[in-house]
């Protein structure tokens, strides 16, 4: 039986634990809140910007900017979105995951890749795994600015500009609710046409007030910029989600432990009496 | 053809309309848009100035946008805008205030002043107020 003393202490230590996970997840749901809403704020525009850039994609335009023509494929880029700080459960290593089947693919088929990493996490992760790592960035703030990521983004596109990568892949997670965060990769440019219903499928364009090329030029800039901001601030708000479930779990676990030891504890204790008290009384039926 | 179009009006922050109208007035980069039902496909600028929705059943709605793109197809339209507002919701003092300082630091004609950013605050602002003077006019 063991010591009931050094149960104590276990226990203590325990209940610490637990303190510290259960401050933990109340920080990280406060801060969820507000992620939350930034993320939801922003998601009508991204969602609006894509579907007007599948369109553009789908027409037959007077101009094709580069970023709409389809080359033959020798390298891939990936925009890896993780989080910079751990704790978060399977978030990360869900999207590292789906990233490193996707990669495969193109390795499987000769094609070369190059990483653009925005978050500690990821560049850790492909630090030990390998991997041709042109950009990254870490510490970006839980209120991003876009001055802050379009560094690393711009080295990516430069790359696609100059010809050294032919497809850019954005992998993030993304925000369902609380409990459920998906990992998704999403091809960024070349330009991926969407095909929907009421938009005809023969051929056709738009009418360009004023000039196809501007507008073409700055709608795209927009949409990478803010497909890319959306995808860092929807990763912030999964990465509070997922620190929040992560640590309720833990104060639960902490709390279970907690009982059980307690449990064995006090069995401990009250066998000790026991014993005490039958030495007591054959001690006196001896006298 | 379909008497309405779906319209959708969102900005960086947040999505201000979504919904079924008969018509979208807006002012593009070259010249005012009178967008009905089953337009040509159109992409264009849109300059700061009031977007004019009318509704389902003929109630109209004025929104300012300032700045952005705008992208039509016969069944929907939508307008990417850089920041957009409700008329009723925009601040005239505000409005006002802004342009004064505007003007003021283009009066002023020191060096050290953006000359692009302000001319283009003071056309913003300058928008905004017609917004809002189109919006009483229309009660």
């Amino acid at each position: 039986m063991a010591n009931a003393k050094e149960l104590r202490k276990q226990i203590g230590s325990i209940k610490n634990t637990q303190k510290i996970t259960s401050a933990m997840e109340m920080v990280a749901a406060s801060k969820m809140r507000k992620a939350q809403e930034r993320m939801s704020r922003g998601r009508p525009y991204s969602d609006h910007i894509r579907a007007v850039i599948g369109h553009v994609a789908n027409a037959s335009p007077e101009y094709r900017h580069q970023f709409m023509v389809e080359r033959e494929i020798k390298r891939v880029g990936y925009i890896v979105v993780t989080t910079d700080k751990g704790l978060c459960g399977g978030l990360n290593v869900n999207l590292l995951k789906a990233a490193i089947k996707d990669i495969k693919v193109w390795v499987d088929q000769g094609v070369e890749v190059d990483l653009c990493l925005i978050g500690n996490k990821g560049a850790q992760f492909f630090r030990s795994y390998g991997g041709n790592v042109i950009a990254a960035s870490s510490h970006v703030s839980e209120n991003p600015a876009m001055a802050d990521l379009i560094g690393s983004i711009k080295v990516m596109l430069n790359a696609f500009e100059d010809g050294k990568v032919d497809k850019i892949i954005l992998a993030n997670n993304v925000f369902k609710n609380t409990m459920t965060q998906v990992p998704t990769l999403r091809q960024l440019v070349p330009l991926d046409p969407i095909k929907e219903e009421g938009v005809s499928a023969h051929r056709w364009d738009y009418i360009y007030e004023p000039d196809a090329r501007q507008l073409i030029e700055g709608l795209i800039t927009r949409f990478i910029e803010s497909q890319v901001y959306q995808a860092v601030v929807e990763n912030v708000a999964c990465e509070q989600a997922a620190k929040m479930i992560a640590m309720k779990s833990a104060t639960d676990n902490a709390g279970d432990l907690v009982d059980e030891l307690q449990l064995i504890m006090n069995n401990a204790r009250q066998a000790a009496i026991t014993q005490e008290l039958s030495e007591i009384v054959s001690g006196a039926a001896a006298v | 053809m379909a008497s309405t179009v779906h319209c959708s009006i969102v900005s960086a922050e947040l999505e201000i309309f979504s919904g079924m109208v008969e018509m979208v007035v807006a002012s593009g980069t070259i010249g005012e848009l009178g967008l009905f039902p089953g337009h040509t496909p159109l992409l264009s600028g849109v300059k700061p100035g009031p977007v004019r929705l009318r509704l389902e059943g003929g109630e109209e709605e004025i929104f300012f946008a300032s700045g952005g793109y705008i992208e039509v197809q016969p069944t929907s339209i939508t307008i990417l805008a850089d920041t957009a507002i409700r008329a009723d919701d925009i601040d005239e003092a505000a409005a006002v205030e802004a342009q004064q300082k505007a003007e003021r630091e283009l009066a002023d004609n020191r060096a050290d002043i953006d000359f692009g950013r302000v001319s283009s605050d003071l056309a913003e602002q300058a928008a905004m107020l017609r917004t809002i003077r189109k919006f009483r006019e229309q009660r």
